[in-house]
């Protein structure tokens, strides 16, 4: 009787909080599909609209900035490329400097790892105007290569990938290196893929974190053909309509996206014991 | 000129730990070589020299004639079972075996083949799809032995493959190993704390103590002859008795009895070692021994006493005893049997 309340008890906590998100992403989504008249005249909206599709087209394809160069799904596609630019390559890096501090018994590999950590107390808004002048003197301002290289190294991923690699046992090396494997293929054939799940959430980590950049797009892209997303929240809070709500919700599509991709891993290295 | 010569090897570890000290032995092509000897006392040290997963700090390690100090493991063309398996997690069982192959260039055909055949001898067939989690203990152990045997190696080195498998099956596991060694007469190399296990596998033991072989014989000439104390405390069950004592115009004396037999040994200040089963109860036995504990193992009877000097002593009969706690017996040494130690140095003096 008492496990039968306390399982309704569960399940009305759940379905609160469950509530508690998918309500306003509804009401966004709802307020998307109508047209401006009624979101100025009633506000927001419960019920879905007849305008969905020439909101979502007028978002997607009309021109914005100062210059009228962009659009949002050039906005989208930016994001995307940048957002998958830094995960890709703050996965690679962190895998690989892991690798070398856990594997390579070199003398500085205890100061390097600390070193790595104390940038964690230097995030890209502290440094913003070296790197600003580092990219540039690169040649880099208004690059996808200058939006993504200086937030491609993670201290917190090295970490992670760090403490696993310790948790590996020294047996496996030993074993691997009587079969024949070098140091490459240790890496290649048993690292990459024990931390499988691992690199699937460190993926979505930092695509979710270089999505959501804001500062560092903003500084370095003069050219409005490098506009991200989030930058371009800002103009249409300012200037359009009924469109906000449907540019909000295309927004979160790629992150959605990404995490329904990689969620069975995601979830799976996110409750790794072993 | 042996197959395996370890010659004056010396290992000391970064931290400046001696684990083995000037250590040499030769082994036969063929040979079941057993490193047995107390934790700590540097068996899985001497075995990784072999294996290239430690340097060699001092000495020569040479295989088929060939010096093998600076070869890498993998060209040394050896093969080790460890005692965690380290199966490899993310593989499952065909690729475990196939992997050593895969990286020599070996061709699919090639690798196809043998893996079947190892798998086969085995019997683990029916898992080859099967990753090492879904294996129960005694199969993992299989996989870590095919994984040895596919290579077909210039010597098996065994890192105490037994000593995760309970004890049914690792008596199992134990004569299976001895079968297919001697069928694939492949060197091996085979280290155990476990005496029964030394016993019952080595072609010759090496008992090893503090990073120092202390003996090296077939294992009834280690069990018959301990070279000294330690071996004989080591190596057999129950342990070995030992009484202080002295020698004295040949014979041996203690505070408490005497023995009958001219032992040909200069007076010196020695230990006594007999065995359970060199005693026998008689009338006039020279030892009398007030029982504490008895163990009835059905085939035996262990008899756990002390002497007047209450020095403990253990006294071996086969079948059911009919004796009882509390009891006063009579028992006399099989003066033939005896082992003399000297006091100090521990060696064996007769
Ligand atoms: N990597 C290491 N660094 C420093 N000392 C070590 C290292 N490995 C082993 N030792 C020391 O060397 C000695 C021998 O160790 P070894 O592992 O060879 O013992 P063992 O005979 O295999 O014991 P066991 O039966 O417990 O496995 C021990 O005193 C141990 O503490
Ligand atoms: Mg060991």
């Amino acid at each position: 009787m008492s496990r039968t309340i306390s399982q309704y008890l569960v399940h009305i906590i759940l379905i609160v909080g469950v509530l508690l998100m998918v309500v306003p992403i509804w009401i966004i989504f709802a307020s998307s599909t109508h047209d401006n008249g009624t979101i100025l005249s009633q506000g927001m909206q419960w019920g879905l609209g007849d305008q969905f599709i020439e909101n979502y087209d007028r978002v997607l394809n009309q021109k914005g900035g100062f210059s009228q160069e962009i659009t949002a799904s050039s906005m989208l596609i930016n994001s995307f490329i940048m957002a998958f630019g830094i995960a890709t390559l703050t996965v690679l890096t962190s895998l690989m400097s892991a690798y070398t501090i856990v594997y390579f018994r070199f003398k500085l590999a205890v100061p390097i790892f600390w070193i790595i950590f104390l940038t964690l107390l230097v995030p890209l808004e502290l440094r913003i105007m070296p790197s600003y002048q580092v990219v540039s003197n690169l040649g880099l301002v208004n690059t996808y290569t200058g939006l993504i290289l200086p937030l491609s190294a993670s201290a917190i991923a090295t970490f992670f990938f760090r403490q696993f690699y310790k948790s590996v046992p020294d047996e496996l090396l030993e074993a691997a290196k009587l079969d024949g494997a070098n140091s490459w293929k240790f890496f290649i054939d048993f690292l990459v893929p024990l931390s499988k799940t691992m690199i699937a959430a460190m993926f979505i980590f930092m695509f979710v974190y270089g999505y959501n950049q804001y500062l560092w797009p903003l500084i370095m892209t003069t050219d409005e053909k490098y506009w991200t997303v989030v930058m371009g929240m800002k103009t249409i809070f300012m200037s359009w309509g009924v469109e906000r709500f449907s540019y909000i919700i295309l927004s979160m599509i790629p992150p959605v996206l990404v995490v329904i991709f990689l969620q069975r891993w995601f979830i799976q290295g996110l409750f790794q014991t072993k | 000129m042996s197959f395996l010569e370890l010659k004056n090897i010396t290992k000391v570890y970064p931290n400046g730990t001696k684990a083995i000290n000037e250590t040499s032995l030769n082994i036969e092509y063929g040979e079941f070589m057993v490193f047995v000897g107390p934790s700590g006392c540097g068996k899985s040290t001497l075995l990784r020299m072999i294996a290239g997963l430690e340097d060699i700090t001092e000495g020569e390690i040479d295989l088929d004639g060939k010096t093998i100090n600076k070869i890498d493991p993998s060209e040394r063309d050896v093969a080790m079972v460890f005692q965690n398996y380290a199966l490899y997690p993310h593989m499952n069982v065909y690729k475990n075996l196939s992997y050593g192959l895969k990286n020599r260039g070996e061709s699919k055909e090639n690798i196809d083949n043998k893996v079947k055949e190892v798998a086969e001898l085995l019997e683990i067939k029916e898992y080859l799809q099967r990753k090492p989690a879904q294996l129960s203990g005694g199969q993992r152990q299989r996989v870590a032995m095919g994984r040895a045997i596919v290579r077909n190696p210039k010597v098996f080195l065994f890192d105490e493959p037994l000593s995760n498998l309970d004890a049914k099956l690792r008596g199992q596991v134990r004569i299976e190993i001895k079968k297919l060694q001697q069928s694939m007469n492949v060197t091996s190399v085979f280290v155990t704390h476990d005496q029964v296990e030394a016993m019952t596998l080595g072609d010759r033991l090496a008992v090893i103590n503090n990073g120092v072989i202390e003996q090296l014989g077939t294992p009834i000439e280690v069990y018959e002859k301990p070279a000294s104390k330690f071996v004989g405390e080591f190596i057999g069950s129950p342990q070995m008795n030992f009484v202080n004592g002295a020698i004295n115009n040949n014979n041996f004396e203690s505070s408490s009895f005497k023995l009958n037999k001219d032992l040909n040994i200069d007076n010196a200040s020695v230990v006594l070692g007999f065995r359970a089963e060199d005693l026998n109860l008689k009338e006039e036995g020279e030892i009398s021994l007030t029982i504490d504990i008895i163990e009835k193992l059905g085939s035996d009877s262990i008899i756990y006493g002390r002497d007047k000097d209450g020095q403990s002593i253990c006294y071996k009969e086969s079948g059911n005893t009919k004796l009882e706690v509390g009891e006063i017996i009579n028992i006399s040494l099989d003066v033939d049997a005896v082992h003399i130690f000297d006091e100090k140095t521990g060696k064996r003096l007769n």
